[in-house]
């Protein structure tokens, strides 16, 4: 099953023109498994690392890529970066928004919050014809990319609940750029990234230490912002992720209580059944069971 | 449902309306006075909770169907409305897709079970044929289910799949346009996968009707594969399997959250998180993972034409097993032989799905080969000659006698 998935990164080279042919599935390097407040039954979003995410994003990311699936109202909503409203609306009054007036006449206006964020670009087309290929948009990017896990792993991971493929390879690749090796055919336009899929990507590096200020101290290096901005890729592709994990938690334990009363039940209702067997087997039928 | 009503209602409005609509005869003898075997085990629970989950897709599918967009250019944005706007949209969404999982999961259960204690045997071929057909109908329903989701793995999916009938002779090409509404997937094939997806689900329930109607004729069968032969063999439908099916039902839902809840990706694929996209073909094209064991037997034949009728005859061959199998004692509780071929073909039901999922070629093509090749055999050439050769074990004269021992 997760054996199945494929590396998405390619669609990304793919779509946007074949620049490259994709690689298999097989020659992708294992991204590095990091720690995430998120992960496990009781994983949750570290609002912290998503406002600092979101600063990467906001900087960074959001000069060429869009997220239209995510309104300004997200960031104030529980379980995400933890924003105030205000703090919120704020956000959204400092971005462009296109609309039209009351004459319909196309204009410019301050974000509101119930507006999405705006795309650098009109569309795909105009967004290739800037970087070679079109930027993917955001919005699922963190449930789109994963990488191949194998068997028997894969098996495991019903157990253990590994499910930050997404975020584990965004942070490897935003960290995976190095010159390529000695003999490695590199397009012009390429760029060589350990860790996509037949390593040439058309993104240039987009992150350097000490590139976007950090507040709270938090150290300002490439890892760390590639940890933090996949975080918030997360939190962006999965914006209810710690909902569904507490209700999760409380059907899981009504359902057990449930399976335990029914298990007793049915062991009371079958006796009169069931005790003939055990008289066949020698059993005293008063020393038995409920 | 067979046999006369004994129910007789207590208060003088049933009594009435009895006279006019007997439904609550038709309860009480199918639900709560019809007697099952007493000796049935968990496995024979899974009907119940296969009834259960088409409920649960039926009803989250409605309201699903009250937030979704069928058109390619806000498909894939409306799912993800469902999953950002919605309340509970996302548990909707979660609860749908790994429903559509845990329903194969259970009726891979149930058919594994018809087939080990011969259930299929007369007098029951019609009640695993309309099993058949119904299986047949879910396999249609989630495949056009999963389109609707229009990501890549959808569209590409969808794209394969139709594909198929192009290896018809002569009139293929014509076909799969007809079934495309136009040169490509599109719009129109789009918007009539939701049709027949909406519509199909209900035709589900109506063969299932029959289904249960042909179970309550014929009666169970049970792990010894004999009739009861008195009614100490057997125990009322109502309190007894009742309250064992609710019992595992709850032990299958928590099986069932644990993946809406904690791990609701690891069954799709990532691609499908990717909007469809006609001009890019992803690195590998895989159906989702309960059709994985058909695309290896699809794949394992070089020829386009054989392979698409080696799929199908692999599902219409199950429809002939009543016949096929030539053995007159149904559990392969008594059948030493069967017993070890049968765990063979479960081994290549697993191996072919696992192949199903890998890249075709070297020794993965061999091997679905192989497994292909023991599919067919196990039911053309094993089941009716093992009837001839195969030398029984004694069956019990009674169910009493298997549950209580010869003693009693």
């Amino acid at each position: 099953m997760t054996a199945k998935r494929t590396i998405l990164a390619l669609t990304l080279v793919g779509a946007v023109g074949g620049m490259t042919l994709p690689a298999k599935a097989e020659e992708q390097v294992t991204p590095p498994r990091l720690k995430w407040s998120f992960s496990g039954p009781f994983g949750k979003y570290d609002p912290a690392q998503l406002q600092r995410g979101f600063k990467i994003y906001r900087e960074v990311c959001s000069l060429c890529h869009s997220m239209q699936m995510v309104a300004f109202r997200n960031l104030a909503e529980p379980g995400g970066p933890g924003f105030t409203e205000a703090q919120a609306a704020a956000v959204a009054a400092d971005a462009k928004i296109k609309d039209l007036d009351d004459k319909g006449q196309p204009i410019e206006r301050p974000g509101r919050l119930a507006d999405y964020f705006p795309s650098p670009f009109p569309n795909d087309l105009a967004a290739a014809a800037v970087h070679g290929v079109a930027p993917p948009d955001m919005s699922t990017l963190a449930k789109a990319r994963t990488f191949q896990r194998g068997f028997p792993w894969f098996v495991f991971d019903v157990f253990t609940q590994y499910q930050e493929q997404g975020p584990d390879y965004i942070a490897a690749y935003l960290t995976g750029f190095k010159d390529p090796p000695a003999g490695f055919a590199l397009p012009e336009t390429g760029h060589y990234n350990v860790y996509f899929p037949g390593h040439n990507t058309a993104m240039p590096p987009p992150l350097q230490d000490g590139q976007v200020t950090y507040d709270d101290g938090t150290p300002t290096t490439v890892a760390q912002y590639s940890k933090d901005v996949a975080a918030f890729l997360m939190w962006a592709a999965e914006p209810h992720l710690v909902q569904r994990k507490r209700i999760g938690f409380q059907v899981t334990i009504f359902l057990i209580v449930l399976a335990g009363l029914m298990y007793f039940t049915k062991k009371k209702v079958w006796h009169g059944v069931e005790e003939p067997s055990e008289i066949a087997h020698g059993q005293d039928p008063k020393k038995t069971t409920i | 449902m067979s046999g006369h009503s004994t129910y007789q209602p207590q208060s003088k409005f049933l009594q009435w309306f009895e006279k006019r609509l007997p439904v609550g005869g038709l309860i009480h003898s199918s639900f709560i006075a019809y007697p099952t075997p007493r000796n049935l085990n968990y496995l024979w629970t899974f009907g119940g909770i296969l009834a259960f989950m088409l409920g649960v897709q039926i009803i989250t599918g409605v309201v699903l169907a009250m937030h979704y967009t069928p058109h390619v250019d806000m498909a894939f944005r409306s799912v993800e409305g469902i999953m950002r706007d919605v309340n509970f949209g996302w548990l909707l969404r979660y609860l749908h897709a790994n429903g559509a999982s845990m329903f194969f999961l259970a009726v891979y259960i149930h058919m594994f079970r018809g087939i080990y204690y011969g259930s299929y045997k007369e007098p029951r071929e019609v009640l695993w044929i309309l099993g058949v057909i119904i299986y047949l109908l879910m396999m249609a329903t989630g495949f056009m289910g999963y389109v609707l989701v229009w990501g890549q793995m959808s569209f590409w999916a969808a794209t394969v799949i139709t594909n198929l009938f192009s290896a018809i002779p002569g009139v293929g090409d014509a076909i799969v346009t007809w079934l495309w509404g136009g040169f490509a997937v599109g719009n129109p094939t789009l918007n009539r996968f939701y049709s027949l997806h909406y519509l199909l689900p209900f035709v589900i329930a109506g063969v299932v009707v029959l289904h249960i109607w042909a179970l309550h004729v014929a009666g169970q069968n049970n792990p010894t594969g004999i009739e009861p032969k008195s009614e100490k063999d057997t125990v009322a439908f109502t309190p007894y399997a009742t309250v064992k099916d609710g019992f595992f039902m709850a032990v299958f839902c928590i099986l069932y959250a644990w993946f809406v809840f904690y791990i609701p990706n690891f069954l799709g694929h990532a691609d499908n998180y990717i909007p469809a996209n006609p001009a890019v073909t992803p690195s590998e094209i895989v159906p989702e993972w309960y059709y994985l064991p058909f695309y290896a037997i699809l794949r394992s034949i070089p020829n386009k034409l054989m392979g698409v009728i080696a799929l199908f005859s692999s599902i219409l061959v199950l429809a002939f097993i009543p016949w096929l199998d030539t053995s007159r004692v149904r559990s392969a509780r008594y059948r030493p032989l069967f017993k070890q071929f049968f765990w063979l073909w479960v081994i290549a039901c697993i191996g072919l799905g696992w192949l199903g999922s890998k890249q075709p070629e070297g020794i993965y093509v061999i091997l679905s080969r192989v497994f292909t090749v023991y599919y067919f055999a196990f039911f053309l050439i094993i089941m009716p000659l093992l009837g001839i050769f195969e030398k029984t074990k004694p069956l019990p004269n009674s169910i009493s006698e298997s549950v209580l021992g010869a003693k009693a």
